[in-house]
């Protein structure tokens, strides 16, 4: 609760101390009092349409007759008295239910929304039963929405929220309500794939089955037949908080885990529908081993495989473990124990492990703070340097979204409209934001928000960068632009960042530029040394690079190059063709004696090894993954291991025991590695806050990860026993496979789904918080592994001139992220691989017309002795003499970026 | 007997151009205004005269005037919109005033517009009214090149851009924040209140909406003062009305007639009477979403106050008369029907209750109704009470509705008892 004075109201009866400026459903919904609704969602406020959470509000004490309200739309005063239980409200909210089911279809047991159906729930909450319509239902034909989107109108009962979302929150533009009175009509003006990269959550927004998730469909499952699990989504750095779904061993689908610092109620598309690469039929689910290199590759039980492996890892002999940003901490940290801190090796490009080291160094000696996305949603004024967030980071381009509509909400708030009532703070903002500055070298849908773009390369980005600092601080390195214009935007980015209250820079590592990194430093020390504010926000490459950062080792291409053998190289969940040349991994390769690869699926790597081990994936592992905020969070096993399929760091602690001529570790459970990870490395020891012990209990009990009505799991066997039986045993977590168990709330890092007596929509989640949109009651879940020293010297970095001038014919590319395809394990989900286009170049029109091609024509781009073929993308915004190329799209090459290159037709 | 508003109205010729209209005293008070009055003297003088709004409501100008904040810096720019989306069922009051006298509207929104110190004003036209749009547009052409409206009009260094939209046709852009929705281009739904115009209006920024009948008092206020004004009307709000009649009367039409002046004498001396052979059985005061009134309400004066005291609403003034030989279900069922189909559908009583009632009364008047469906309408009325919905469409649309079941609920059973309408045969 805030420290703004309490106020005193009464509510059947019964006097409460609320908080003031709110509205009174949201106050409700905070005290845990249930009053039925559908279109108010904490996160887009309150509009009034569906009059659903009626109350009635009495003058004084004497006033017995009252008047209805809209909970939703009456301010919270003092003295207020009203009443949810009073025999009219009571009436009226049956009635607007009644209402609605004269259209709405009773297809209920063949609706994907049913059991989690929030007009199922707010049905029976106002107690309508009998139908009294009896007349013909409208019904509408429904459209085809891609992929990931069902589309069922005439299950809707109109509340807007999908358009209120999917428009005024994530300024999407292809959904939109059509039509009037009985026949409004919300979809696309025709069919066709959603295009917002937020449409997912459509799915939870919509309060019944309108919109529901296609991929579900595929291998549908009631939300009561799911088995569940607390998990981080692992296909960006932000690290969303997910719910992993499983029935009959194969992952069903992803829900957002709400975490009020981190993704709130939403998720990203690429994190929702990236999950199926789990169930894949490609998956390595054996050891596989071929006795030589030119044999093929044989499945082989446990036994086998240990036999083979028993001298693998002695200590005569030379072992090198390449580690990965894409796995835990855990499966990292046991991969260095295995061979040795000398012998471990990151598995990411110098490049890339020089600017993360940066990050991680700047952010624990500068004294400036990495903000949540909470956070980053109050920020009053951004500069985004060379990050193009929406394919990066999508969720924090949706926080940067959110920012801008500060400035609306203070001008409401200017003219006595509290920031809740969403209808007349949009027509008082119409098209103020709050300012953002994007400087990046090709347009992204963020543009719309700028109050400035920048487009230019990524030296220039980084020198307005220098340039902006240089003008907030006359300490920092002295830069100026010769561009008078260019000169003029650092002067207005720098003075509209110093007069803001909560000013933000975002960059990312996505550039592969130091200088850029640097120059967003630079402008945030400025800011701290200048104005004692600011923060700093950085993208990294992948959802374990920060964790990946905290242990000591030595970048990928230390290996390259070398002469001298290595006679075991193992390498853990990292496809080493996509950090580095083919040439240059195949040399590393031949002077291996035995590499042995872990991995989930098949990839360049595993196709090479002598042996492949099948690793779990996050849905079948307990891991801690820390993101770019430095918030470690932790992921829990939803999938009992089926096949050899075993976690990375439990294969990797088995291949320990067996090293010869040691035994140093006592591993049996997850607890006792991370317990020994925080032995060895101090700076993780913030760590061990996490209610991650395996014996953490609550009353006594697991938490269960099946909910109460989890049916069959008795039934099937009823015949011989009515108890549950065979359950599966889980050492190394809280959780149990069982719908037996505490019922009380768990810590928020350990709630594996969210169900409330009367609740069975996803709208339980509000029962788990401590006010709508706030935080999950006890904390949201993970740790902050890095906060702001005080007391820090100022110090600026140099710039680095490394600028290299382009010859003749040569073209500076510069890497095109996508949110489909530039990820490598939501690649292999088949519905998401659906939206990932064929590898491209942007290139200006100007330069089109002198390469002699158009739009969708072939061209052939020479880069670093690799040739690929790329399609043409006319895309203006992108600079003369520049290219900009997709990156690690499925079926590319690596290219080390930027970099330059040659076109030829 | 004075008629201030329509004595240059005539059917015989056309409005009276611009040099016609300043012959007989036109934009005299436009000169009267911009020189010697400051906006603040304005208001006042509106408020002295208790002009209430003729949109139907009868919220009064001057107050509605005074809640735009007068601190120009902050709260600039300001808009002035004229409401003439005239849909209301049975009303024709404002296409009289638009179509015979465009520059006492023109004139009126030059008043209006200085005194709360815009400097944008729109004219938000129904669709259907082609001459009136014909009318105004050339009216607007003579006055910009007379310079009174545009830059520096008559040389007091006051601005004021003045704009017809033709609206698309919806029967809610007459609500006025349904109306500035649409005129920005967005959705025709009505707005959350409060914030109301005069806080958050046009582009979010403070607007005044007047009617059309309103705003062709303003130029005889100026000129006359209040107390004229107030002489004007029978009872103790100023001025004359424009009161309409339809129906089975021997003589449909218009008058612009004192306020306070009796239904009978509207009904009896001005329109004739019944036509022969036809019976009165009640009548809508002010459009169809108002509450039936029948014989024993006819001696009440015809004032905002005096109608809402006897169960109804005073609306637009335009009488809409019900007589024997129509069917009153039928009429019920023709209205609701409309109503229905107006429906915006932002909230669910109105998109939902309204359907519901219209397919009720349909079966009713088809002789399927059951006793039941009686007890649906008369949920329904309450149902869609004012508060419960969102704007006051429903609510005006359950007013018929529910005095139509109180006084002709002989009628309805008739129809369920006879399983047929008794007017058909």
């Amino acid at each position: 609760m805030s420290l703004e004075i309490m106020i005193k109201i009464k509510i059947d009866g019964t006097y409460y101390e609320v908080e003031p400026n709110k509205n009174l459903l949201d106050t409700c919904l905070t005290l845990g009092l249930d009053i039925p609704h559908f279109c108010f969602h904490a996160a887009l406020g309150s509009v009034g349409a569906c009059r659903l959470c009626a109350v009635k509000k009495f003058k004084d004490e004497t006033d017995k007759k009252g008047r209805i309200v809209m909970s939703c739309m009456e301010p919270v005063v003092d003295n207020l008295i009203i009443s949810i239980d009073d025999i009219d409200a009571k009436a009226f909210r049956a009635a607007v239910i009644e209402g609605l089911m004269t259209n709405h279809p009773h297809d209920c047991p063949v609706c994907d929304e049913g059991g989690e159906c929030h007009l199922q729930d707010m049905t029976v909450m106002t107690g309508h039963n009998y139908r009294r319509f009896d007349f013909k239902k409208r019904t509408y034909q429904n459209q085809n929405l891609g992929p990931f989107i069902q589309h069922e109108m005439n299950r809707c009962i109109q509340c807007y929220r999908c358009v209120r979302f999917y428009r005024d929150y994530a300024g999407g533009k292809d959904l939109n309500a059509f039509a009037s009175r009985n026949n409004i009509y919300f979809g696309r003006v025709e069919d066709g794939t959603l295009e917002n990269e937020f449409s997912g959550n459509l799915v939870e927004v919509c309060p019944t089955g309108v919109f529901t998730d296609k991929t579900l469909m595929k291998h549908y499952t009631r939300k009561w037949d799911l088995s569940n699990a607390p998990s981080v989504c692992v296909h960006c750095s932000v690290g969303c908080n997910t719910i992993a779904s499983e029935r009959y061993d194969s992952l069903r689908r992803i829900m957002s885990r709400y975490n009020g610092e981190v993704n709130g109620y939403f998720l990203c598309d690429r994190g929702r529908f990236g999950y199926e690469f789990v169930n894949d039929e490609k998956r390595i689910r054996e050891p596989q081993i071929r006795s030589n290199k030119n044999e093929k590759k044989e499945n082989v039980d446990d036994e086998h495989l240990f036999s083979v492996l028993s001298n693998s890892f002695s200590t005569n002999r030379k072992v090198i473990g390449i580690g990965s940003p894409r796995a835990s901490l855990e499966s990292n940290y046991a991969l260095q124990v295995l061979v040795g801190k000398d012998n471990f090796n990151k598995g990411i490009s110098t490049k890339e492990q020089q600017l993360t080291n940066t990050i991680l160094e700047f952010l624990k000696q500068s004294g400036i703070k990495t903000p949540s996305l909470k956070q980053i949603e109050k920020a009053d004024a951004i500069l985004i340097l060379g990050e193009d967030l929406v394919n990066t980071a999508p969720m924090m381009a949706l926080a940067v979204r959110e920012a801008t509509r500060n400035l609306g909400k203070e001008m409401a708030e200017k003219r006595g409209i509290p920031s809740w009532n969403a209808d007349p703070v949009i027509k008082i903002t119409q098209d103020s934001k709050s300012p953002v500055f994007i400087a990046t070298p090709f347009k992204d849908s963020l543009d719309e928000l700028a109050k400035d773009t920048f487009r230019s390369s990524f030296t220039n980005i980084a020198e307005l960068g220098f340039a902006v600092a240089s003008v907030l601080d006359s300490e920092a390195p002295s830069v100026k632009l010769k561009n008078i214009e260019h000169q003029a935007l650092a002067e207005k980015i720098a003075s509209t960042l110093r007069k803001a209250k909560n000013p933000l820079i975002i960059s990312g590592v996505h550039s592969g530029d130091e200088n850029v990194i640097k120059a967003a430093c630079n402008i945030a020390t400025a800011l701290k040394s200048i104005e004692n504010k600011g923060l700093l926000s950085i993208v990294l490459p992948e959802c374990n690079s920060m964790g990946l950062a905290f242990l000591p080792g030595n970048p990928l291409d230390i290996l390259f190059g070398g002469k001298d053998k290595i006679d075991t190289l193992v390498i853990l969940e990292n496809d080493l063709f996509r950090r580095a040349s083919e040439e240059s991994i195949l040399q590393l390769f031949d002077r291996c004696d035995q590499i042995i690869v872990l991995d989930q699926l098949p990839n360049k790597t595993t196709l090479r090894a002598d042996i492949v081990i099948p690793a779990a994936t996050f849905a079948e592992s307990e891991g801690t993954l820390v993101n770019n905020e430095g918030r470690a969070q932790r992921y829990y096993k939803t999938i009992v291991n089926k096949d050899q399929v075993k976690e990375s760091w439990r294969w990797l602690t088995e291949f320990i025991l067996i090293k010869k001529g040691t035994q140093t570790v006592q591993w049996k459970k997850f607890d006792d590695i991370v317990n020994s990870l925080l032995v060895d490395f101090p700076d993780l020891e913030a760590l061990k806050n996490y209610f991650s012990d395996a014996d953490f209990r609550m009353v006594n009990e697991k938490i269960p990860r099946q909910p109460i009505r989890y049916s069959g799991r008795t039934s099937i066997n009823a015949k011989n026993a009515v108890s549950e039986i065979g359950i599966e045993p889980d050492i190394d977590s809280p959780l149990a496979f069982t719908m037996e168990g505490s019922k009380e709330n768990a810590p928020a890092s350990l709630v594996p789904f969210y169900w409330s007596p009367g609740w069975n929509s996803v709208q339980a989640v509000n029962k788990y918080l401590d006010e709508p949109n706030g935080k999950m009651k006890g904390g949201d879940s993970g740790i902050r592994l890095i906060e702001p020293k005080e007391n820090t010297p100022v110090t600026y970095f140099q710039k680095n001139n490394q600028s290299k001038e382009l010859q003749p014919g040569e073209w500076l590319i510069v890497p095109v992220y996508q949110i489909f395809g530039s990820d490598e394990l939501s690649s292999s989900a088949s519905t998401l691989a659906q939206r990932i286009p064929a590898p491209f170049v942007y290139l200006n029109l100007k330069d089109a017309i002198d390469l002699k091609v158009n739009n969708t024509d072939q061209i052939q781009l020479e880069i670093a002795n690799t040739k690929l073929e790329l399609v043409v993308i006319i895309e203006n915004s992108i600079g003369q003499g520049m290219a900009g190329v997709s990156v690690n799209l499925p079926g590319m090459l690596y290219l080390d970026l930027p970099g330059t290159g040659k076109f030829h037709k | 007997m004075e008629r201030p508003l329509t004595q240059h109205i005539s059917h015989e010729t056309t409005p009276l151009n611009l040099k016609d209209y300043q012959k007989v005293g036109g934009y005299a008070g436009t000169r009267k205004v911009l020189k010697e009055m400051t906006p603040m003297e304005v208001t006042n003088l509106v408020k002295t005269s208790n002009l209430l709004g003729r949109g139907g409501a009868g919220f009064p100008t001057g107050v509605k005037w005074s809640l735009v904040s007068m601190d120009t810096e902050k709260s600039y720019p300001k808009y002035l919109v004229c409401n003439a989306d005239e849909m209301e069922p049975g009303t024709f009051k404002d296409r009289y005033l638009l179509e015979g006298n465009p520059h006492q509207l023109i004139e009126g929104m030059i008043i209006a517009a200085y005194a709360i110190q815009a400097q944008t004003a729109y004219i938000f036209l129904r669709w259907a009214y082609k001459k009136a749009e014909t009318e105004l547009r050339k009216a607007i052409t003579e006055a910009y090149d007379a310079g009174l409206l545009g830059k520096n009009i008559l040389g007091t260094g006051y601005n004021l851009e003045l704009k017809v939209h033709s609206s698309a046709g919806r029967y809610i852009c007459g609500e006025e924040t349904a109306l500035l929705n649409s005129l920005e281009g967005k959705r025709a739904i009505p707005r959350t209140k409060p914030p109301f115009p005069a806080i958050s209006g046009l582009f979010g920024k403070p607007t005044v909406v007047n009617n059309v009948e309103t705003l062709a008092w303003l130029s005889h206020i100026v000129m006359n003062g209040s107390d004229w004004f107030k002489g004007l009307s029978l009872t103790a709000t100023g001025g004359t009305k424009l009161y309409g009649v339809s129906g089975k009367v021997k003589n449909p039409g218009l008058w612009e007639l004192p306020l306070g002046t009796t239904f009978r004498e509207l009904i009896e001396d001005h329109a004739g009477g019944m036509l022969d052979g036809y019976g009165f059985r009640g009548l809508l005061p002010g459009g169809a979403s108002t509450d039936f009134l029948i014989e024993e309400h006819l001696d009440i004066q015809m004032d905002f106050s005096t109608v809402a005291a006897a169960g109804s609403r005073m609306g637009t003034g335009t009488l809409i008369i019900l007589d024997d030989k129509t069917c009153p279900v039928a009429f019920l069922h023709n209205i609701e029907r409309f109503f229905a189909l107006e429906s915006c559908g932002f909230c669910t009583p109105c998109r939902e209750g309204l359907p519901w009632v219209e397919k009720v009364l349909a079966t009713i008047e088809s002789g399927n109704g059951r006793m039941e469906h009686l007890d649906i309408l008369k949920f329904q009325t309450r149902y869609l009470a004012p508060g419960n919905t969102f704007c006051a469409h429903a609510p005006g649309a359950a007013e018929p509705l529910q005095s139509g079941l109180k006084y002709f609920y002989d009628d309805f059973v008739s129809h369920i008892n006879l399983k047929r309408c008794p007017w058909k045969s």
